[in-house]
């Protein structure tokens, strides 16, 4: 059973990974969705395995860790908020450009162009086209 | 007296109900915002005082005995920034009082600002790990909805990468609790230390390092920091002030924290820490030299301010440790106050870019005086605290045998001193570049009278941290030994 549930957080974390890298915000935030879940799997791993917590049901060895339960409980419940939070926020962002992508950073690429920078690029460009040449 | 611990946490989030539920009255509002905020700096004053005379004080949630119950614990370390935190966020308040537009535009403002007062106080009082997990969170979320409050198409598009980086960061957090839980059955930081002893080294030293990357993303360090000097600067300023103070600084507490109370000698990554303090200060201030933007150049020495903390963690000696909560204190107090500066440069000049605006120290002297005294500060120019601070870290450095970071300690702060001098000829001394837009036609051309006088105290604040630089620095050094005893620690929270 554990084996199996650590497979299941691997998998989840490999695809979680793995939409995360799209640009499409819609991706990453199915991405941070499975990854997250990933993270309550391996949660709920790390406590014993048993009969249901309570008292007086069956004796106090057998019962199940309930920690890791309520750990998990509480990180879901604050992804599922976040994740609303995020989900409005690619509304806004797909109401203010028709598009769900993540955008570049303006001021950045400001600095990317500027005239150093830009001439440092125009002699890599000659660099490699003389290279090229030959 | 340990039943103070729980207010400055308690305190914000009911103050946050009632303020939602004032929603109507401006006034109503402000009155519980600031009012709580000035009842939780002299509960802070009341815990320092406490904490000073009994060492470390505790009090069990519900009663319940340890480690079953969460405990929330107060050493010297936490009192002192818990202080310094309530008055900078008490301070920011007034300011966004005084500023006509964010405060007064946005109905949920005071009780995101409380919540986050709520998250920043849990985190620094916190005693069990997972509980940090959800200060973080509490403190994470607040942060989100002031970050993109407007949602103009530039916060949505930087609010939209901080929101994911943090999940990131709280997802990599939650598997850090699943595997430390599986590896010693308990989330209680004073337990966790003992029961962490047991395990073999190397186990230990993945531990150390997985709890550095989790709090790594939220002190932005090297290299972890690339989401800061995007999203900051574009929040409205003085949210984007109370953020480049706190947040960051929360993350370098728990990095502090977690690394001298869990882990031995032999676990502590000590000189990939040094290796990374270096990397941090050099790209922070050379990124810092690159910007043309005010806000974006601030952010950047952020970062760099970053390593300087970790630096000084990375030693691992009294010396070191003293020296990073001075200088965590010192870079509160100057931090938030250059960023409540740029929001009067913003108002005066109508810009925050270096190309766009100048002259502005014939025409907002107030200001232009402000911003060079903790500008010279963050430098560490004598005789100002940032000084001190870089003084008391070299000395660390020197007396720890690590030569070759000092070097590149010393070299970056003289790049900060010419960032921080770009800005002071490019904003405030040569004409400006190209003509700048018409300013708002002000009665008080310095800026609203509030906005001046809150930045004014915060300054002052840090002027005074200069003045009282013997005995803050001897408490420092208090709270130094006795983060390094960790079993004080550990036996004041579950007992002999």
């Amino acid at each position: 059973m554990t084996v199996m549930l650590a497979a299941a957080a691997a998998v989840l974390f490999g695809l979680g990974t793995y939409l995360l890298l799209q640009r499409k915000l819609s991706r990453i935030i199915i991405g941070l969705g499975l990854l997250t879940h990933g993270a309550n799997i391996l949660m709920i791993t790390a406590g014993k395995r048993g009969n249901p917590p309570i008292i007086g049901e069956s004796r106090p060895e057998d019962l199940a860790d309930p920690l890791p339960q309520a750990l998990a409980l509480t990180a879901i419940v604050i992804t599922f908020g976040v994740t609303t939070l995020l989900l409005a926020l690619a509304y806004r962002s797909w109401l203010l450009n028709g598009d769900d992508e993540v955008q570049d950073d303006v001021a950045d690429r400001g600095i990317g162009q500027s005239e150093v920078v830009h001439d440092e690029i125009e002699d890599q460009l000659q660099v490699i086209a003389r290279e090229e040449h030959r | 007296m340990s039943w103070l611990l729980p207010l400055p946490i308690v305190l914000p989030l009911l103050a946050a109900a009632l303020s939602i539920l004032a929603g109507r009255s401006k006034t109503a509002q402000r009155v519980i915002g600031v009012g709580t905020l000035g009842a939780l700096v002299v509960v802070s004053i009341l815990l320092l005082i406490e904490v000073e005379r009994a060492g470390i004080v505790v009090i069990e949630a519900g009663d319940r005995p340890d480690p079953l119950g969460i405990s929330l614990v107060a050493d010297r370390f936490s009192a002192v920034l818990l202080l310094v935190a309530e008055i900078t966020l008490f301070a920011v308040l007034v300011y966004a009082i005084g500023e006509p537009t964010t405060e007064r535009n946005h109905v949920g403002f005071q009780s995101a600002y409380l919540i986050l007062a709520a998250g920043v106080a849990a985190s620094f009082l916190t005693g069990d790990l997972f509980n940090l997990f959800v200060a973080f969170e509490m403190m994470l979320t607040a942060s989100y909805v002031l970050m993109t409050l407007g949602g103009r198409q530039e916060q949505v598009r930087a609010g939209m990468t901080y929101i994911i980086i943090s999940l990131i960061a709280s997802t990599l957090f939650v598997t850090a609790l699943a595997l430390l839980y599986s590896a010693t059955h308990t989330v209680n930081m004073a337990d966790l230390a003992v029961r962490l002893d047991e395990l073999p080294s190397g186990v230990r030293t993945a531990f150390a390092v997985l709890l550095l990357v989790v709090f790594g993303i939220k002190a932005a360090i090297f290299p972890l920091f690339f989401w800061l000097p995007d999203s900051y600067p574009t929040a409205p300023s003085p949210i984007t002030a109370v953020f480049a103070g706190l947040l960051t600084k929360v993350g370098v507490y728990a990095i502090v924290r977690t690394q001298l109370l869990l882990f031995t000698d032999d676990s502590r990554p000590a000189t990939l820490l040094l290796v990374i303090a270096g990397a941090t200060m050099v790209i922070g201030v050379l990124g810092a030299i690159a910007q043309d933007d005010i806000r974006r150049i601030l952010s950047f020495t952020i970062v760099s301010q970053i390593g300087y903390m970790v630096m000084g963690l990375g030693f691992f000696t009294v010396a070191g440790i003293a020296a990073v909560i001075f200088s965590i204190i010192h870079h509160i107090l100057v931090k938030t106050s250059l960023f409540l500066t740029t929001g009067l440069v913003e108002r005066a000049g109508g810009s925050t870019k270096l190309s766009s605006v100048g002259g502005l120290v014939r025409t907002v002297p107030i200001v232009a005086t402000l911003f060079l005294l903790s500008a010279l500060s963050l430098a560490g120019m004598p005789p100002f605290s940032g000084f001190i601070s870089k003084l008391a870290l070299f000395e660390a450095g020197i007396d720890a045998q690590h030569l070759a970071i000092i070097a590149v300690a010393i070299v970056v702060s003289f790049l900060t001193l010419f960032s921080m001098l770009r800005i002071w000829t490019g904003a405030f001394w040569s004409p400006a570049e190209v003509a700048p837009p018409p300013a708002p036609v002000d009665a008080k051309r310095n800026g609203p009278t509030l906005m001046v006088l809150s930045t004014t105290f915060l300054v002052a604040c840090s002027l005074a941290v200069a003045l009282a630089a013997g005995p803050i620095y001897a408490f420092s050094e208090r709270a130094a030994a006795s983060l390094l005893d960790r079993d004080a620690y550990i036996e004041a929270v579950t007992g002999p």
